[in-house]
């Protein structure tokens, strides 16, 4: 390990300490309210390592989800995944066995980071984005079991404490709001999954809802897709 | 309640899903070829639907025929997004909304 690296890269991820120290607490309180202690957190936040992935994963279990619905609905959160792995495709090239491991670590923080941080002079490039990703996977597997051994410890009444996905959710809604240019996208996404609740009901609601959304964005490419002709700047709304 | 084995079985499906999600781009772009458009339109326009969906979907069970249905999660999502609008703090956010909401449910809309 590169001492002078990872030294580098420990003031760069503080703010990541803090964050996933409190959202992998709220993580494994949650696991341990609904019966799985902090061995499950562990190996959760080991092998899973994402935040509204892991969220997620506490209702499928809760509600016994069978894999199909697992995977699709993994499958859905993670998806913007693909468009961080898309501007890192350079920056990872040529780190041997440690690129799988970055592909593995690459979580919204994580991405954060690697993308913005200036890596400092003298210090091996390479290792310090493997430090950074290390240091962040480290604190997001303390979060959850200090959480999960914390709900053991504590007992109080959790009911209620799953309102911690929802409201995950409207946050990263309310950023994702305030930095896209066009609205119509979430929008529709809420709009079409309210029909297919509707039609559908809460079990059967998913696959639908996804289905139509991809396909009235793609039906709506001509009007959305704003870098198609040329580079105007449409914004209409 | 989920046996063991099937509650290892849906966590190496997230491991696994979550894992391609991240690899994707890399087993399919990284040899020079530039993604193609519809992939890169989908991957900018996907990702507020999607996270619009999952809210809907969070708040599925929520039933109008008695005030206790929906008022604790109507009240603590707008209590979520007005502190995130203004104070600009995940945490205080999430937990501030969370907190509200645990109270609502066990002390005030039993």
């Amino acid at each position: 390990m590169d001492r002078k690296a990872l030294a580098a890269a420990f003031p760069v991820t503080l703010p990541v300490l803090m964050g996933y120290l409190a959202i992998g607490m709220a993580f494994g309180f949650m696991l341990e309210a609904i019966g799985y202690n902090f061995v499950w957190a562990f190996f959760m936040s080991l092998t899973i390592y994402a935040g509204s992935g892991q969220y997620l994963g506490v209702t499928l279990l809760a509600s016994a989800a069978v894999l199909s619905q697992v995977a699709l609905l993994t499958f859905l959160i993670n998806f913007r995944h693909l468009v961080y792995g898309l501007s890192m495709l350079e920056k990872f090239r040529g780190m041997g066995w440690r690129k799988l491991y970055m592909i593995f670590s690459l979580t919204d923080e994580t991405y954060a980071l690697l993308a913005s941080a200036q890596v400092p002079e003298g210090v091996n490039a390479k290792n310090f984005y493997f430090s950074v990703a290390l240091l962040d996977h480290l604190y997001w597997i303390v979060g959850g079991v200090l959480g999960s051994v914390a709900g053991a410890l504590l007992g109080i009444n959790t009911q209620g404490i799953e309102f911690a996905m929802t409201a995950l959710f409207l946050v990263i809604a309310v950023d994702q709001w305030k930095s896209y240019p066009k609205h119509q996208p979430a929008i529709f996404g809420a709009g079409a999954t309210l029909v297919c609740l509707w039609i559908a009901g809460p079990d059967k609601m998913l696959l639908p809802a996804l289905g139509v959304i991809v396909l009235v964005l793609l039906a709506m490419r001509p009007i959305l897709d704003e870098k198609k002709e040329g580079e105007k700047e449409a914004s209409q709304c | 309640m989920l046996t063991t084995g099937q509650a290892i079985a849906s966590i190496a499906v997230m491991a696994v899903v979550t894992f391609l999600t991240r690899a994707l781009p890399f087993l399919l772009f990284d040899h020079g070829d530039a993604p193609p458009k519809v992939v890169l339109y989908l991957g900018r326009v996907l990702p507020p639907a999607v996270i619009a969906m999952l809210i809907v979907y969070c708040l599925r069970d929520l039933s109008f025929a008695t005030l206790s249905g929906w008022a604790p999660a109507v009240i603590a999502g707008g209590v979520t997004v007005g502190l995130h609008l203004w104070k600009h703090n995940t945490l205080l956010s999430i937990f501030g909304g969370t907190i509200l909401y645990m109270f609502l449910v066990q002390s005030v809309f039993v």
